[in-house]
This record gives C-alpha cells, sequence and structure tokens, in this order.
C-alpha cells in the first residue's frame, strides 16, 4: 500500500480582525491507498484548515499557505494552477462536509446535481451521466430508481442527505474522499450507518479516506490510522490502536482520559489550562504549557515527527526522551 | 413523595398549513411520559432527534404548554396554581441550555447575568449583589477578574460555567440541564461534568439531564429514561438500563454509540431506516417499522410500560423477561443474526 | 474600595470596561472609513457654526432677521462672501444662523420617533399574536401614505411653523422603526436567553427593556443617523413650499424658496443655502455608512 498523500510540514496563517492567525504550524501526515486516516483533535486545533488547505480551498488573500509540500500521487500541489486544481477536485480527491443541507443546491434536483459533476469531469452525454449517477446512489445504499434522482435535498432525510453528498462525492471515482466531520450533524443510529458506508466504500471502491473528526469513538471505529491535532499540529500520527491505547504523546493520553466512557463523573480526568490563542501562541511545542512532563527544551524548540514504530510518528521531546525509536509489534 | 413527578405528559404542537385551523398538522412531540426525580438524583433523558426529550424539560420549566398530564414539583401540581405561586414554585427549577453563548444575553456583563434571578426575587443592596455574584462564581472556578466582562469574550466552557453560576443563584432544588456540554469540546465537557457533580454533592441538586451523549449519560445519571418519537421506551436505574437494555431500542441505540476503544471493535450495529415523522407517527409501537423483532401485534397495538426486572419497558416482548436476568432484547439478540 | 472620586472613577471605569474596549474599537473601525470622518467633520463643523453663531457671524442682526435696505442684492464680495438678499441681509450670516434650526428640528424629531417607534416595536415583537396584530395594524395605516405627503397634510392643518413641521414629521415617520424593532423583537423572542429569563420569573416588560431592545439597537442607530438626514431634507422642503419656518426666520430651506426667483441674476441667494443644506445632510448620510460597518458588519455594502 504506497503512499498515496503525503502532508509535509505544512504551515498556514491567515489574517483576522485581531492579527495574525498561525492557524497550521507545520502539519506532518500520510494517507495510504486504500486507508482510512481519521484525522481528529478538538476545535481550533485546523483539522478543517488542513483538509480545506489539501483541495486548495483556503480563501486566499485572507489565508495563506506559507510553507511545507503537499503531495498527492507524488505531485506537489502547491505547484498546481487554479484550473489544474478544479480539474482534481471532484475527480481525484473529493469532500464531504458537516451538513448536507448547506452542501446541496435546494432549488436542483439531487439526481440533476451528480450529473453535473459527471458532466463537467468526464465530459459525456447525459444519458451516460445519469447511468454513472445511478451506479454512485446504488454504492451509497440509496435507492438507484428516477425517483431518488428526481428528489430536492429538502425532501430527504439526513442521513439520506449526507448519502446522496457521497455519492456526488465519488461519482467520478476519485481514490481520495476528506470527509469534514461527515456524521456530527446526524443522529447516532444514523451516524453508525453513515460510517459502516465508509467501511464499505473501502471495500467495494477502494476509496482512501481523511475522516476529519472530534469524535474519538467515530475515529477508534472507522479508522485504521488516526493523526492527533493540537493547535496546529499533529502531534502523534500512528495505528488507531496503538495511538489511542498506547499512545506516547501526552495530549493524547490526557484526551483519551477525558472521555466520559464508562467513566463516572468523579472519576473524570481533565486537562489543566485551555486552548492557545493561535495569534499568540506558545513558544516551542504548543501543548507545553499544560503538559505534566513539560521540560525546558519544550518552551524553546518545536518537536519534530520522530518514528516510534511501525507508521507512528510523534512529535515530542518527551516521548524521544522515554525511548525514541524502537519499532512496537505490530497491532492485529 | 418524589421531587418531581411527571404523570401522562402530552404535548401537542400545531403547524400551520393552511388558512384554516383545520388544514393544520398536529406534532405529537410528547404522548402520554411519565417519570420521577427524587431529592439530589440525576435523571437523564436520552434519545435522539425528535424524540420529544427537549420538549418535556420545557414543559417541566413552564416554557410549553401540555395538552395533558400533570406535573408535580415537591407533591404540587404546578398547571393549576395561580401565576405568582407559580413563580414562587419556580424559583426552586432552574435551567442551563445547550448553547452557552445564546443563553447569556449578549449585552449584558457576567454580574448582571448573575444577579439577574436575585433582582428579580430579592431587594439586595448593590453591595451585598455583588458579594453573592462573587460567591457563585467562584462556586464554578470564576473569579472577580471576569465579573463586568460579557459573554462574547469567553470561551463555551467559562460560558456555561456563567450560566450554572445563573442557575444556583436562587439555590434552586432542580436543574434541567438541556444538552448542557454537547456544544464543548472533549476537554472542556470533562470539566463541566466533573463540576456539575461537585456540585451536586455540595448542595444536593436533583438534575433532569437531557442529552444525546450515551457515554456523557453514562457517567453522570444514576436512573435514566430512552425516548424514542415522543414516548418513553425503557426507564429504569442508568446501570442497569446500560448493562442489559432490556427494550430493542435502547438494544440498537447503545450499539450504535461508537466506542472510543478500537480494540472493542465488535462492529457496530446499524439500525436501518430512517426516524419516522412525528405528524404521522406509526400505529401500534411506534418503533415497529425498525425493530429487527416485530410481531403483528406491534403493528396493532401501543405497548404499555410494564414493569419488568426493576425498571419500565414498553414493550410487547417485556413479558418474556425472566428472572435470570435476561432481558427481551438481549434474548431475542441471540437469535436474530447481526444486522450488519 | 475608596470612597474618594478618583476611587469611584476607577471603580466605573472597572464596571464598564467591555463597553469602554468596545467603544474603543468601534471607534478604531469607524475612523478607517475615510468618508465616515468626513462626514463627522462637516457635522462638528456646522454645530460649532451654530453654538458660536452670534460671534462668528459677521452680521448678527441680520443673521437673525434685520433689514438693510441699502445693501439689496450685492453678488459676493469681501463684505458679503455670500453676498446679500431681497432684503440686503448677508447671507453668509442668515446661513450662519439658519444651522441651529436643522441641528434641533432632526435632534427633537428623531429622539421623539424613536420614543415613540421602538418600544411599540418591542412590544408587537415580543409579544405577538393580538397585541402585534393590532401594533401591527395601526402602523401600516400610517405606512399607507407616503411620509412626505402626510407630513405635508399635518402642517396644512395645524398651521406652517416649525414646531408643527417637527410634529408632523414625527407623525408620519414613526411606524419605521416600530417595523424595524417588531421584526428584530420577533426573532429575539426564541433566543435562549429570552427563555432563561422567562424561566428565572422576569417579567415580560422587563424582558423587552433589559434583553429585548438592548440587542436591537445597533440597527436602530444606524437608522436614526442615515434618518437624519431624511429628515433635515423633509423639514426645509416643507419651509420651501412655505409650509414650515416663516420669514424672516434665516431656514434654508426657506432661503432657497425666496431665492428660487432670483435663480438666474442674483444667484448667490439660493444657491449657498442650498449647498448648507446639501453637505449636511450628505455628512449624516455617510456618518450612518460608517457606523453601520460598525454596529451593523454583516451588511456589506
Amino acid at each position: 500500500m504506497g503512499e498515496l498523500l503525503t502532508v509535509q510540514d505544512l504551515k498556514l496563517e491567515f489574517r483576522s480582525m485581531r492579527g495574525l492567525v498561525k492557524a497550521l504550524d507545520g502539519v506532518n501526515l500520510r494517507v495510504h491507498e486504500r486507508e482510512i486516516l481519521g484525522l481528529v483533535g478538538e476545535s481550533g486545533c485546523g483539522k478543517t484548515v488542513t483538509g480545506l488547505a489539501i483541495l486548495g480551498l483556503v480563501q486566499r488573500p485572507q489565508a495563506e499557505i506559507t510553507g511545507g509540500e503537499i503531495r498527492f500521487r507524488g505531485e506537489n500541489l502547491l505547484e498546481r494552477s487554479e484550473t489544474a486544481m478544479q480539474r482534481l477536485r471532484g475527480r481525484e480527491i473529493s469532500m464531504v462536509f458537516q451538513d448536507p443541507l448547506a452542501s446541496l443546491n435546494p432549488v436542483f434536483q439531487v439526481g440533476d446535481q451528480i450529473v453535473d459533476v459527471v458532466r463537467v469531469h468526464k465530459g459525456v452525454s447525459r444519458k451516460e451521466a445519469k447511468e454513472t449517477a445511478r451506479r454512485a446512489l446504488a454504492a451509497v445504499g440509496l435507492p438507484p430508481q428516477d425517483e431518488t434522482l428526481k428528489r430536492y435535498p429538502h425532501q430527504l432525510s439526513g442521513g439520506m442527505r449526507q448519502r446522496a453528498c457521497m455519492a456526488m462525492a465519488l461519482a467520478c471515482g476519485s481514490p481520495l474522499l476528506i470527509a469534514d466531520e461527515p456524521t456530527t450533524a446526524l443522529d447516532v443510529t444514523i451516524q453508525a450507518q453513515i460510517l459502516n458506508l465508509l467501511l464499505d466504500l473501502r471495500e467495494s471502491l477502494g476509496v482512501a479516506q481523511v475522516l476529519i473528526t472530534h469524535n474519538l469513538g467515530v475515529a477508534a471505529q472507522t479508522c485504521d490510522r488516526i493523526a492527533v491535532m493540537y493547535a496546529g499540529t499533529v502531534v502523534e500520527e500512528g495505528p488507531v490502536a496503538v495511538v489511542l491505547k498506547h499512545s506516547r504523546h501526552p495530549y493524547t493520553v490526557a484526551l483519551y482520559e477525558c472521555l466520559p466512557h464508562g467513566r463516572t463523573a468523579s472519576e473524570l480526568k481533565t486537562i489543566p489550562g485551555t486552548v492557545p490563542d493561535l495569534i499568540d501562541p506558545p513558544s516551542g511545542c504548543r501543548f507545553h504549557p499544560r503538559c505534566d512532563h513539560a521540560f525546558d527544551a519544550c518552551a524553546t524548540a518545536k518537536p519534530r515527527p520522530v518514528q516510534v514504530g511501525e507508521r507512528h510518528w510523534v512529535s515530542c521531546f518527551w516521548a524521544e526522551q522515554q525511548g525514541g525509536t524502537r519499532p512496537v509489534e505490530a497491532e492485529a | 413523595m418524589s421531587l418531581l413527578e411527571v404523570d401522562g405528559l402530552t404535548v401537542h404542537f400545531r403547524i400551520r398549513r393552511g388558512l384554516s385551523r383545520r388544514s393544520d398538522d398536529v406534532v405529537h412531540a410528547v404522548d402520554d411520559v411519565s417519570f420521577a426525580i427524587e431529592e439530589g438524583e440525576t435523571l437523564a433523558l436520552v434519545g435522539e432527534s425528535g424524540c420529544g426529550k427537549t420538549t418535556v424539560a420545557r414543559a417541566v420549566l413552564q416554557l410549553a404548554q401540555s395538552a395533558s398530564g400533570s406535573i408535580r414539583f415537591q407533591g404540587k401540581g404546578l398547571a393549576g396554581m395561580k401565576p405568582r405561586e407559580r413563580r414562587a414554585a419556580m424559583r426552586d427549577i432552574q435551567v442551563v441550555f445547550q448553547d452557552p453563548y445564546s443563553s447569556l444575553s449578549p449585552r449584558l456583563t457576567v454580574h448582571d447575568l448573575v444577579a439577574e434571578p436575585l433582582r428579580v426575587h430579592s431587594h439586595m443592596r448593590a453591595r451585598d449583589l455583588e458579594r453573592r455574584v462573587l460567591s457563585l462564581l467562584e462556586m464554578v472556578g470564576l473569579g472577580t477578574q471576569h465579573l463586568w466582562r460579557r459573554p462574547h469574550e469567553f470561551s463555551g466552557g467559562q460560558c456555561q460555567r456563567i450560566a450554572i453560576a445563573r442557575a444556583l443563584a436562587l439555590e434552586p432544588k432542580l436543574v434541567v440541564l438541556d444538552e448542557p456540554t454537547s456544544a464543548l469540546d472533549v476537554s472542556v465537557q470533562a470539566r463541566i461534568l466533573v463540576l456539575l457533580d461537585e456540585l451536586q454533592e455540595r448542595l444536593g441538586l436533583a438534575y433532569l439531564f437531557i442529552a444525546h451523549d450515551l457515554a456523557v449519560v453514562e457517567s453522570v445519571s444514576d436512573s435514566v429514561a430512552v425516548m424514542y418519537l415522543g414516548q418513553i421506551a425503557e426507564r429504569g436505574p442508568a446501570g442497569e438500563v446500560f448493562d442489559q437494555p432490556g427494550h430493542p431500542y435502547t438494544v440498537a441505540l447503545l450499539g450504535s454509540v461508537p466506542s472510543p476503544d478500537p480494540e472493542a471493535r465488535s462492529g457496530m450495529r446499524v439500525l436501518e431506516g430512517d426516524v419516522p415523522s412525528a405528524i404521522t407517527p406509526p400505529p401500534g409501537c411506534r418503533f415497529h417499522p425498525r425493530c429487527p423483532f416485530c410481531m403483528p401485534i406491534c403493528e396493532a397495538e401501543p405497548p404499555r410500560p410494564r414493569m419488568v426486572g426493576g425498571r419500565w419497558i414498553a414493550c410487547h416482548l417485556a413479558d418474556d423477561f425472566d428472572l435470570t436476568g435476561t432481558t427481551p432484547g438481549r434474548a431475542a439478540e441471540r437469535t436474530v443474526p447481526h444486522a450488519g | 474600595m475608596e470612597a474618594t472620586a478618583l476611587g469611584r472613577f476607577a471603580d466605573w471605569r472597572i464596571r464598564h470596561r467591555s463597553s469602554l474596549e468596545e467603544a474603543r474599537y468601534g471607534t478604531r473601525v469607524f475612523f478607517k472609513d475615510r468618508l465616515a470622518v468626513v462626514g463627522v467633520v462637516i457635522i462638528v463643523l456646522v454645530i460649532a457654526v451654530a453654538v458660536f453663531a452670534p460671534w462668528i457671524a459677521p452680521y448678527p442682526g441680520q443673521g437673525r432677521g434685520q433689514s438693510n435696505l441699502q445693501a439689496r442684492f450685492q453678488g459676493p464680495s469681501l463684505h458679503h462672501p455670500m453676498g446679500t438678499d431681497g432684503e440686503g441681509r448677508d447671507v453668509l450670516s442668515r446661513v450662519i444662523f439658519g444651522a441651529r434650526i436643522p441641528l434641533y428640528i432632526s435632534f427633537g424629531v428623531t429622539v421623539a420617533i424613536v420614543l415613540i417607534g421602538v418600544p411599540l416595536g418591542g412590544i408587537a415583537g415580543y409579544f405577538g399574536g393580538r397585541i402585534d396584530e393590532v401594533i401591527m395594524r395601526i402602523t401600516d395605516i400610517f405606512l399607507a401614505f407616503p411620509s412626505l405627503i402626510l407630513a405635508i397634510a399635518f402642517v396644512a392643518f395645524l398651521g406652517p411653523s416649525i414646531r408643527n413641521v417637527m410634529i408632523a414629521i414625527v407623525v408620519s415617520w414613526w411606524p419605521w422603526y416600530t417595523r424595524l424593532v417588531r421584526g428584530m423583537a420577533a426573532s429575539l423572542r426564541q433566543r435562549p436567553y429570552i427563555e432563561a429569563a422567562k424561566t428565572m420569573g422576569v417579567g415580560h416588560l422587563t424582558i423587552i427593556r433589559r434583553h429585548i431592545l438592548p440587542n436591537a439597537f445597533g440597527p436602530v442607530i444606524v437608522q436614526m443617523t442615515l434618518d437624519i438626514g431624511t429628515v433635515i431634507l423633509a423639514a426645509a422642503g416643507l419651509s420651501f413650499i412655505g409650509l414650515g419656518a416663516q420669514p424672516p426666520t434665516p431656514e434654508w430651506g426657506l432661503m432657497v424658496a425666496e431665492g428660487r426667483e432670483y435663480i438666474l441674476q442674483q444667484w448667490w441667494m439660493g444657491t449657498f443655502p442650498g449647498l448648507a443644506i446639501f453637505f449636511l445632510v450628505l455628512a449624516f448620510n455617510l456618518v450612518g455608512d460608517g457606523l453601520r460597518d460598525v454596529l451593523d458588519p454583516r451588511s456589506k455594502r
């Protein structure tokens, strides 16, 4: 399984009323073919911005990529022109968003919206495009009949709308799908359906996915590997069981222990301090003010990703101290 | 006598469809819901969107009109009271809403926000008011430096603390918490849950905790009521309901929650179909179209809630509950293959 | 905390730090808009002129209305930079004295409109139902007439004078504010903080006063500033057609009317007062736009 997408040291800033926000400060992650990578973190950590940056959808001139590379199939996407990026979006890398109602045009039938995408990228006739649309609907578990194609977004339920968005995203056979909180707005039983669908799509269509979520449960049950983000960097990246249960980064450990699953309220652990202001972030490692294991180096230099196991990287000086590059036995 | 007794609560809404009342649609938001909360206890109402849990909370808070049924607080029915009496009784029931920002008036300072209930129900001098506000803020982990700022200057977690401080101002007996942590990050949520737990211990508060996040509910509640489409499917002590769910919907709900333990990857049990409309709910048992164990009687007759093994279950299969501890949902599980 | 004046001042500053910071930030944003700054400068200038009129005007007596029949119809010169009018009065002095009138008309009228219209709108929007219907039907009746025609009708009925002009404008203008506030109140009514207030037992009128109206005020202030310009224009217009100020009042609209016959020969009589009206109204519009950017940034220009 080769690397499909590699993000290397991505830096991004954007201008706000109060100053320059250093939203991404060196993001590193890898997505392999047919793999589902979870991009997890709390609000403001930069996970959505990373997803948008991969597709070149960050608003210029307020937002600017100030460093790093995004390599898709070996090619640096940051060097592509906007026209070339338009050819890529929807065809090679697709995206679905959190609110399916906002992603679909309310005045057009769902079928037409899918057909539009297919025709833009494949240039085929309307009839052929409709066939493709039907197959896309079937792939996402919607009835592939004309009845479904003729529906308007508001006539579908939340879960069906999200499936329609995914049909639109995968109609042209993209090998990579970026899903930004695709189930956050859905009920938990519908969420289970959609997550199963994501797993299904990987099996049947071989679609690799970047699943952006703040819900560790979603990530744990759906992803092969996860990348944990904090304040604009990926602090840990690796196989999901390893990162969650045998984490090497203090933030990941703390985050996992905050979860209410199986704990009573009095047993809950908390993380002291608050999420940093990205206009004036802490020096060195951005997590150090809240970290139990911080020492001098943490405030002065930024830790770089160090491999600590099979496909497992950590950005933390303390983790390095604890025993850097010892390979971890591969989990089943 | 329980602190709060809700009996047969029914709430309907009209949605205007046309010019005449006859063409209106009626949303059966809450239908014959009953439960009780004791002093110092936490009862959680869980369910997905449209199940009516928020409407129940609003009815208890007197923000929604009930079509029938009774709500008795500290032994007295709220509906029958005169406005002045009700106002006095409602001092003991306060609320914390889901969205920390929109539950605080944007143009008021923290001091004025927390002081408002005190200003309404008592005549305190400015200095005493300030002192009381400060002590409330300290209880929730805030301080003098926050007193004169406005909500938009705070984070979500801090705003929720302000809302909690405000809810405690009148020393209530019952606090209705409507999804108090749904809009917060995981780490912030943990802090708020810990705070709520501490306050409950210190002040002997009872909580009516509305939530859709089952993990949160499991960690905070003493008893839980699972709602579906306006009715209570199952109600009982939290530990039991979560360990051995009886109603098939509860089983499906618990099975749908993705566990953060990747090694517990039993696969999510997928419940097919969508939640039906509350305007025309399915006949008989409202869950029957999606229920893997649906029997002919389920389509015909709505199940009456029956007391089985220490809790209430509204399911025709509940009679099959046997005393060795297997509940109908789980028992039937063994004979029906995994749905997904 | 010391009971000294300094101590109390420091205390006040702490209590209102949020508002002070907002004001500071708002001023910064406002002054970024150069046109708005121009507007402010003009308004300040006009206010200064109005306040110091007796000392600035070269011929204060004539400014008030004294005639000087020897100097009739003189063109702009060193003695009379804006010339003289049909009664020999110095136009510059009259323009200076005339500055007071639009300022106090517009201020008085706008305050009255807001005091009537805003609370009504708050009540209508908050309560909804029958109260809303009654109030809105009344406003609809007033809004059915073009406001200027309505004002004309009122003044004609009451008799021409500045005071009646003010009453007429108030009567024809208040419904706009009711409608504006009612819309906002209706949407704010659903907000959780209103429900929280109800749960706490806060009375309805207090809710309107404390929670609804302050949060609806941004657009009202913007509308007020923009309307001041229109009110000035309306008042000048009514005086122009003879229903407002009466001679010898140095009201600008009246002066334009008086200068109308002589527009070709003695152009200075009507032009300078006309320009004064133009610049003052423009200034209020510019300030209103600038305020809108500060208070209501959602509405992009």
